[in-house]
């Protein structure tokens, strides 16, 4: 019987005509697929965004960008994430505002005064909501008396507390109209401080200070910040059009105040991904002004002979130890035996290649200021120098000091990031080759990683800070004991002691003497291990100028930004 | 016989919400004990302000207190609010991009489905003749490449096409226009298709050498009938029965490809909720799925029955 099967199949003519007939299938497949993608995009047409103009687009002023995620919510308020930086540092502004330099300008306030006690800002004359109201000081009050109310919850309520009563309003012991804030009428507010704050100019650049006005935020019923008519924008340009998920259109803002800022009539974010890759792509194919470029993208660039540009992102990394009690790490003996048996320049130049990274040697990242210049030609950090032997006389040290016959497995907790994984990789061979100490890896995602951090679930952590505002004390006050994010829970009078008068000094140079003692006080206690200082290199668009990525702030800067043969 | 149809429908009607109540309470109580909480981030936060997230998204509670209100509130059809999107409703974010998922999903599938057919029946008729070869190894490829892979050379060779032309062909990623459709859900559905191509292959094969085709032919039907209404027609049954699962499969599993198309589809949400544990964000999302998985089955279920009447008589 079978052999009648294969003769069937065999047979030429028989295939032939089924073939034909599969070809007739096929075609009809073909013009039902195309009827039902022309329906298809019709739809899409209402759930996706718009196709742009093009990476920069002469004629219309307008360039097109990528965001590296969706903002959550675009409550200035609540805002935690980069991409929500980005975007309210277009849309919206503060009192004061960093020009294309660093250099702290005059925004809403045209003139500021800052003393021991308090400050006083004066609001410009000029300064507009996109609705047409006027800025006024009473829309900086409610907007602050807001984020240390416990009801908002904000994150970042914290960066409030040099303002008088900041702390105990947050805690809900006091209630959110005893934050010493008050707008004595429409143009002058006066702030108190809960102790001399030397630095708050600098401070009322950060996002969680922008304006909020208090009669729209209440018309929205709690969406404030959660589409682009639900909020207000003072900035140099507004948020038209916001689908989520997919693109943003920001528009020239008309009523905006001075004419340094906002030189583009239009910026399309029509792209929001994480892949670097997909970026490149894009950029490549001429849709999009500006990618960051990882070390294995460089030979290519080079290639395409693209204007590669190096710039720091301001985030410095480190092995974070735990310091509670009980822990090997605890011990100082132990801790200077692996500091000194590693040095960064390996770390960075060897493993992790990145061209645009720069060996960590301090708390303080290179970038950051000085009374006069950079803060680490001032205040050297000590020399760091491999002592193979040295350490081996402290871990000896410390083994005699903790009495122990071994020292157990070193729990060395890291994030999954690639780069997080083949550094603890790295250190876990390097410890054991120098001092034969056995180094256990764990693994965690970001939130579980914070979950073990919090509860001291670890030895060793590899950990990263970035900058909230430009002055040292966003690094230096960080492994105060009070400081919530020391979750390693580092704890000494003389750090303490030397951070309170960084705090509060107003002898700018006794204030940068204290910052040089932490630094100090930071290495020689071992504190933590430098790692790197985290960079990106990227490449613009050659038609787009001005353009600024920033260490702190908004990590992508348009503001500045224009096209060099625009029309009119 | 109608009225059986409808009994059968309805008996799984109920064991679909008995499935979807399951996978409700089990990713409920799997997300309350994986580690890490979804309130803690970079910046550390005060106790009181902990106390008041924890008040905002009702954690303060027993977790059966949780569960009972969480279920209170799924037969209301409110899946709560995001954690880390704080403005907006999970109902909101599946209502704005489960659409982008499924037109992708469903144009994913059509190509999955009418390759995979047309592909398979060809394979079957040039058995063992180069076109099967040919085509048997691409479809070998199809299964073993990850679509991460597929989706990133083909963006590659996107922009090379581009560049050839000097203008844009097709575009590189985004959403909006057909053309941004074409080439991810074709990418989408390449697994697929090499499923269903072997699927359809060896079914094909089966029909080919079967009595009724031999007696068909014997009576002297003509080739291209006996092609499409005795072997086409039987042989697609098993493709269908996977096709339900499949539309699902592919419209929630388009993670990677909407990723490195940049499109605003479901699945990044998905797949970041649960990286940032957002538990409102995974629930809704899960159980919409599920959902969406158990509906397709029984979809298919019923469709079964007018393709194979012998399936009708066992309802």
């Amino acid at each position: 019987m079978a052999t009648t099967g294969s003769a069937i199949d065999s047979d030429e003519s028989f295939a032939k005509s089924a073939g034909k007939q599969l070809a007739i299938y096929a075609l009809y497949t073909l013009i039902f697929l195309t009827v039902l993608i022309y329906v298809f995009s019709i739809v899409a047409g209402r759930t996706g965004g718009g196709a742009s103009g093009g990476a920069v687009d002469s004629a219309n002023n307008s360039i097109t960008i990528t965001l590296r995620q969706e903002p959550p919510q675009l409550d200035a308020g609540r805002a935690t994430d980069a991409s929500s930086f980005v975007v309210l540092a277009h849309v919206m502004e503060g009192l004061l505002a960093y020009d294309d330099n660093m250099q702290l300008i005059p925004g809403m306030a045209e003139r500021w005064e800052i003393r021991e006690d308090g400050a006083t800002f004066w609001i410009r004359e000029e300064a507009r909501w996109s609705n047409g109201d006027p800025v006024t000081a009473h829309d900086f009050e409610f907007a602050w008396k807001r984020v240390v109310d416990p009801d908002t919850a904000s994150e970042y309520a914290f960066i409030l507390y040099p303002i008088l009563n900041a702390e105990a309003v947050t805690q809900g012991e006091l209630p959110k109209e005893m934050l010493g804030v008050q707008a004595v009428d429409d143009r002058t507010l006066e702030v108190q401080f809960a102790q001399p704050t030397p630095y708050f100019a600098k401070l009322v650049a950060f996002v969680t200070f922008l304006p909020l006005q208090q009669e729209f935020y209440e018309s929205t019923n709690g969406r404030y910040g959660a589409d682009a008519d639900e909020m207000l924008y003072n900035g140099p340009y507004v948020l038209d059009e916001w689908v989520h998920g997919a693109s943003m259109l920001w528009y020239k803002n008309p009523g905006y105040w001075g004419d340094h800022k906002g030189f583009l009539d239009e910026i399309v974010t029509a792209y929001i991904t994480t892949d670097v890759n997909a970026k490149l792509n894009l950029f490549k194919d001429g849709q999009i002004a500006e990618t960051q470029l990882l070390a294995p993208m460089l030979p290519e660039a080079m290639e395409q002979r693209w204007q590669i540009d190096r710039v720091m992102d301001g985030t410095v990394f480190f092995l974070e130890f735990n310091h509670r009690e009980g822990r090997v790490t605890d011990n100082w003996n132990f801790r200077r035996a692996m500091q000194l048996a590693q040095n960064s320049d390996e770390l960075v130049y060897k493993v992790l290649k990145e061209a645009a990274y720069l060996p960590a040697v301090s708390l303080f990242p290179v970038w950051i200021q000085g009374l006069n210049g950079a803060f680490r030609s001032e205040y050297p950090p000590v020399e760091h120098k491999m002592n193979l032997e040295l350490a081996r006389e402290h871990l000896e040290m410390a083994r005699i000091e903790l009495g122990i016959e071994e020292f157990p497995p070193i729990v060395f907790l890291t994030g999954d990031t690639p780069i997080s994984i083949l550094s603890s990789e790295y250190y876990q061979e390097l410890y054991k080759q120098n001092l034969g100490l056995e180094i256990r890896i764990d693994v965690q995602n970001f939130k579980q990683r914070l979950a073990k951090m919090t509860s001291g679930d670890f030895d060793v952590v590899v950990a990263g800070w970035g900058p909230d505002y430009d002055d040292p004390l966003t690094f230096g006050d960080f492994f105060a004991s009070w400081n919530l994010n020391n979750r390693g829970r580092y704890n000494s009078s003389e750090m303490d002691a030397q951070v309170r008068i960084a705090q509060a000094e107003l002898d700018p140079k006794k204030r940068l003497d204290a910052f040089g003692e932490i630094q100090r006080i930071v290495y020689e206690d071992v504190t933590l291990i430098p790692m790197y200082e985290r960079g990106w290199s990227f490449v613009v668009d050659p038609r787009l100028k001005g353009f600024k990525r920033r260490s702190i702030g908004p990590e992508v800067d348009f503001n500045f930004a224009y096209i060099e043969d625009a029309e009119d | 016989m109608r009225s059986t149809m409808w009994i059968f429908i309805l008996k799984r009607l109920v064991q679909g919400i008995f499935t979807v109540w399951f996978i409700a309470t089990a990713t409920f109580f799997a997300m309350h004990n994986v580690p890490g909480d979804p309130l803690l981030n970079d910046r550390a936060t005060t106790d009181a302000i902990r106390a008041n997230l924890e008040a905002k998204y009702g954690l303060d509670k027993p977790v059966m207190t949780q569960y009972g209100i969480y279920l209170g509130n799924l037969l209301q059809g409110d899946l709560g609010i995001s954690f880390t999107q704080e403005n907006r409703e999970v109902n909101d974010i599946i209502r704005d991009h489960f659409p982008v998922s499924a037109i992708l999903g469903i144009l994913a599938v059509i190509f999955a489905a009418a390759g995979g057919v047309l592909w398979g029946a060809l394979t079957a008729i040039y058995r063992n003749r180069w076109p099967d070869y040919v085509i048997m190894f691409l479809v070998i490829l199809g299964i073993s490449v990850p679509s991460f892979v597929v989706a990133a050379i083909s963006q590659l060779f996107l922009v090379n096409v581009n560049g050839l032309f000097g203008t844009t062909v097709l575009p590189v990623a985004g959403w909006g226009t057909v053309l941004h459709m074409l080439v991810p859900a074709m990418v989408l559905g390449l697994g697929t298709m090499a499923y269903l191509t072997r699927l359809m292959r060896s079914s094909m094969l089966e029909i080919i050498s079967s009595d009724f085709v031999r007696t068909a032919k014997a009576k002297g039907v003509p080739p291209a009938r006996i092609f499409a209404k005795h072997q086409l027609r039987n042989a697609i049954l098993p493709v269908i029965t996977v096709l339900g699962p499949s539309i699902a499969a592919i419209t929630t599993g388009g993670f990677v490809v909407e990723l490195v198309f940049a499109i605003p589809g479901l699945g990044r949400y998905f797949v970041q909720a649960v990286q940032q544990l957002d538990y409102t964000v995974i629930m809704g999302t899960t159980v919409f799925y599920g959902a969406f998985l158990v509906f397709m089955v029984i979809v298919v279920d019923v469709l079964y029955g007018f393709i194979d009447p012998r399936v009708r008589m066992e309802y």
